[in-house]
């Protein structure tokens, strides 16, 4: 899986966005999550099952002008 | 004197002053809004990390605006990925348009922020693009949809203040939505001759963020960012172009 631009293994089968953000140490309230190019509603990452073909982006805020 | 605010998009503000958050710590920035009295602040949109890194949604007051910007956008479509992303944070529907691909001069793109500001406004955005200041692409961003118009007054981070007053302006004396200079307001004084033309706020980052002193120096924009509105309120006196007009009575001293 490739997750912010960097190449990482998945921990098994059938992962699930929500456990993987957790695992990771992702500030829940602080992100937004796009997967394979499209938004995740944050009441969805216990749906969405994560393949090791997947792109994922993890964003959020900082400073800026 | 009636209230005074600022309106964008069904918001009212109080303060006319936009203040930036890039380039300085967290850690001074509550002392930074404080002293601007700044009821919106910008932020941008970038990918995270994992560690424990602390986050600036953590330092910012309470009840402040945020106004995420869709810096490292090139084209109108990475602009809207980046705005939907933004507002997935759940902090409001208010996005700063930047489409930039020019690295030396970071001008923005006029055409690919109009493209931008159309798409954004149907999905229901606040939408205030940043541009160059050219009354035709303004004309166009009224029409797709935009809340306010952000034009520059030098390139950004470059602290060489109203380069473009004149074209300014222009857009304050035709386009019918608040004009709020962004980018290269440098000094109070340029802060507060803008707000003299009537722009309706102006929005400042390096000018604070390099200063000695970035709280006191917040201040100082707030001050000059008032006395330039309540001067444009008051109505500039004329200028004699040649030639002097007495201000005491032309008498001589001691004869009629």
């Amino acid at each position: 899986m490739t997750v912010n631009g960097e190449a990482k293994k998945l921990s098994g089968d059938s992962v699930v966005l929500a456990d993987f953000l957790v695992q990771e140490g992702y500030k829940q309230g602080r992100i937004a999550v796009e997967h394979n190019g499209r938004i995740v509603p944050k009441g969805e990452y216990g749906q969405v099952v994560l393949s090791d073909s997947d792109t994922l982006e993890v964003v959020t805020f900082v400073g800026g002008g | 004197m009636k209230e005074d605010k600022l309106v964008i998009g069904n918001h009212e503000f109080d303060s006319r002053f936009i203040l930036g958050s890039g380039k300085y710590s967290l850690d001074l920035i509550d002392a930074a809004v404080k002293h601007a009295g700044a009821q919106i602040i910008t932020l941008a949109l970038r990918r995270t990390t994992t560690d424990d890194a602390a986050n600036i949604l953590d330092y910012i007051p309470e009840g402040i605006t945020l106004l995420p910007n869709t810096s490292g956008a090139r084209t109108a479509e990475e602009a809207v990925r980046i705005a939907k992303l933004s507002r997935e944070l759940g902090c409001g529907d208010f996005v700063k348009v930047e489409v930039i691909h020019d690295s030396k001069y970071l001008l923005p793109d006029n055409y690919e922020t109009i493209k931008a500001t159309e798409m954004l406004a149907k999905e229901g955005f606040i939408v205030m693009p940043y541009m160059y200041p050219d009354l035709n692409a303004a004309r166009d961003l009224v029409n797709a949809g935009a809340s306010a118009i952000m034009p520059l007054g030098a390139p950004i981070g470059s602290n060489k203040g109203l380069c473009t007053k004149d074209f300014i302006q222009i857009l304050i004396d035709e386009i019918d939505l608040p004009i709020i200079v962004d980018a290269g307001i440098g000094k109070p004084s340029q802060a507060c001759e803008a707000m003299e033309m009537g722009a309706a706020a102006v929005m400042a980052n390096t000018a604070i963020a390099t200063a000695g002193d970035i709280p006191a120096m917040a201040g100082a924009f707030k001050h000059a960012i008032e006395a330039g509105r309540t001067a444009y309120l008051a109505g500039l006196g004329r200028v004699i172009e040649k030639g002097g007009s007495a201000s005491s009575p032309l008498t001589g001293f001691l004869k009629n």
